[in-house]
């Protein structure tokens, strides 16, 4: 479903990410790993069009290099970016509207959906967005995303700095999102989660795919996590 | 009394009309970030098309017709100009703008002559509107204040009660996101411009009628509203309001008193007053009575 191959990005004249390669199939959760600033954040920013980056990003067999950020959304790539972006001066509502596509077909979630999974939402569907707790605005991003109706859906730290039972929460939607047949890349640091939930992982060093391979394969290889996941 | 209240009815006026031509400029200021110089020149321009048309259909028909010429000579320059420029820098955005306000007025300047033109008050919103204890109160102004609640009324629904207002106000502070939601945000940034601009030639209409229409009509409120966009607060469409309203209403009471301040008169130093509360606002609190941010 989405191919990278070869992915070289660029902050001004400092070279990020140095020929990532790596797939994401349909339905599937694939987390990538690594350290802060071995670029997670910047190879899905690159995948979104938001930074400037060589190579090939095919999904659904299209090219997506060169297009805008925002005509890759249409494209069905959905992004979850890692601050929490709520808009603070809109409502919950608002916020959710401004998720939506207005795509043809009739979406896989509908505001109500959300309010189902987060009936916290529900209760501040009128509050503004700036004053939710940080777990509250966690769940409204992820949401807002969704309701974008994404194919594939990237996920930027979400469970960072959350109380366990909200992390909790956040993984229970994780499993909703991939019933619902949408695929994951999930940029993680609690590597219990990862190995919990994906079906594959990669791990990132210095702006390169260092490891691949399933759960099992990391819980199995003490040295690689040892090198380029442990603190 | 009666004195006052005559005074503030033409201040409020007045500054309703300056909110008109500073809330495009903050909004702009706001969203992408560019100080524009050029503003008032839309609003020049603005009054320059009201003549043009006025003259061949009349004025009710220029009084539509300028603000959407103004506001697609906006969204021109903006996609064909700012944009391109903007990977440069603000810094080149800036003398961009500047550059394109010298370039207006002499296309003023090579159209209509280095003279005023003559913009007349149409005769239906001639004469006066009341009197107030035996004074008149024109209609005209009475319009310009009527256009000015009805365009605030506008942007204020516009920008909180449809989808596109909402896509602004995220922008506003999250441009990257709203675009990864699937927002064409250039395309949001080129209607704010244009939206701006035909504010400004809205604006333009209504004012070249009631003071003048000439080459120097830029110039004599292009730094006003700077002063406005200032003293509310960089990017706070709510602080130009106010700032609009003060500035309006201390330039119209400064005007008409004599009292004297060491032998000179308060009307005397009106044209300083608006930059003074600019100067005292900067050192005392620089990010503006309504702004989020410094500087």
């Amino acid at each position: 479903m989405l191919e990278v191959r070869d992915l070289h990005a660029y902050y001004g004249k400092s070279h990020i990410l140095h020929g990532v390669q790596l797939s994401v199939g349909a339905g599937e959760i694939v987390s990538l790993l690594g350290r802060n600033g071995v670029g997670r954040s910047t190879t899905i920013k690159a995948i979104m069009g938001m930074v400037d980056c060589e190579g090939s990003v095919k999904f659904g067999g299209e090219e997506l290099l060169g297009h805008k950020t925002y005509a890759i959304a249409h494209k069905g790539l959905g992004y979850v970016p890692e601050n929490r972006d709520i808009f603070p001066t809109l409502t919950v509502r608002q916020n959710l509207v401004l998720g939506e596509k207005r795509a043809q077909t009739p979406p896989r979630w509908r505001a109500e959906d959300m309010y189902e999974m987060f009936p916290r939402l529900k209760e501040r569907a009128d509050t503004l967005a700036g004053v939710l707790s940080g777990g509250e605005q966690q769940m409204l991003t992820l949401c807002r995303t969704l309701m974008g109706d994404p194919a594939l859906v990237m996920i930027d730290e979400p469970t960072e700095g959350l109380a366990p039972k909200i992390v909790e929460q956040v993984a229970n939607l994780f499993q909703e999102i991939r019933r619902r047949g949408v695929s994951i890349l999930l940029v993680e640091q609690k590597l219990a989660i990862a190995l919990d939930i994906s079906e594959r992982l990669y791990v990132m060093g210095h702006g390169r795919i260092v490891f691949e391979g399933a759960p099992r394969d990391v819980r199995g290889n003490a040295a690689m996590r040892k090198e380029w996941l442990e603190v | 009394m009666e004195f006052f209240l005559v005074q503030a009815l033409n201040g409020i006026s007045y500054g309703l009309l300056l909110f008109m031509l500073s809330s495009g400029l903050t909004l702009v200021f706001s969203l992408m970030g560019v100080l524009n110089f050029a503003h008032a020149s839309f609003y020049m321009l603005g009054a320059y098309f009201a003549y043009q048309v006025s003259v061949k259909i009349g004025f009710w028909p220029a009084l539509v017709l300028a603000p959407v010429l103004v506001g697609a000579v906006g969204m021109l320059v903006e996609r064909w100009g700012l944009r391109k420029v903007h990977r440069f820098g603000h810094v080149a955005e800036l003398l961009f703008t500047f550059g394109l306000a010298y370039l207006i007025e002499e296309a003023v300047h090579l159209v209509w002559g280095r003279l005023a033109v003559e913009s007349p008050v149409p005769p239906e919103l001639d004469g006066p509107l009341f009197h107030i204890m035996g004074s008149q109160y024109p209609i005209y102004r009475g319009f310009m204040m009527l256009v000015s609640v009805a365009m605030l009324v506008s942007i204020w629904l516009a920008l909180t009660r449809t989808r596109i207002g909402l896509v602004i106000q995220a922008s506003l502070t999250h441009p990257q996101t709203v675009e990864a939601l699937g927002h064409n945000v250039p395309r949001v940034f080129m209607l704010v411009f244009g939206g701006g601009a035909a504010l400004a030639g809205l604006a333009g209409v209504i004012g070249g009628n009631a003071f003048v229409t000439e080459p120097g009509m830029a110039a004599a409120v292009g730094p006003i509203i700077f002063v406005i966009v200032v003293v509310g607060g960089m990017g706070s469409l709510a602080g130009a309001f106010i700032a609009s309203l003060l500035i309006g209403c201390m330039q119209t009471f400064a005007v008409s008193l004599d009292w004297s301040l060491g032998g000179i008169t308060i009307a005397q130093a009106a044209p300083v007053l608006p930059y003074l509360l600019m100067v005292l606002m900067l050192i005392l609190r620089p990010r503006g009575l309504m702004g989020t941010r410094d500087g």
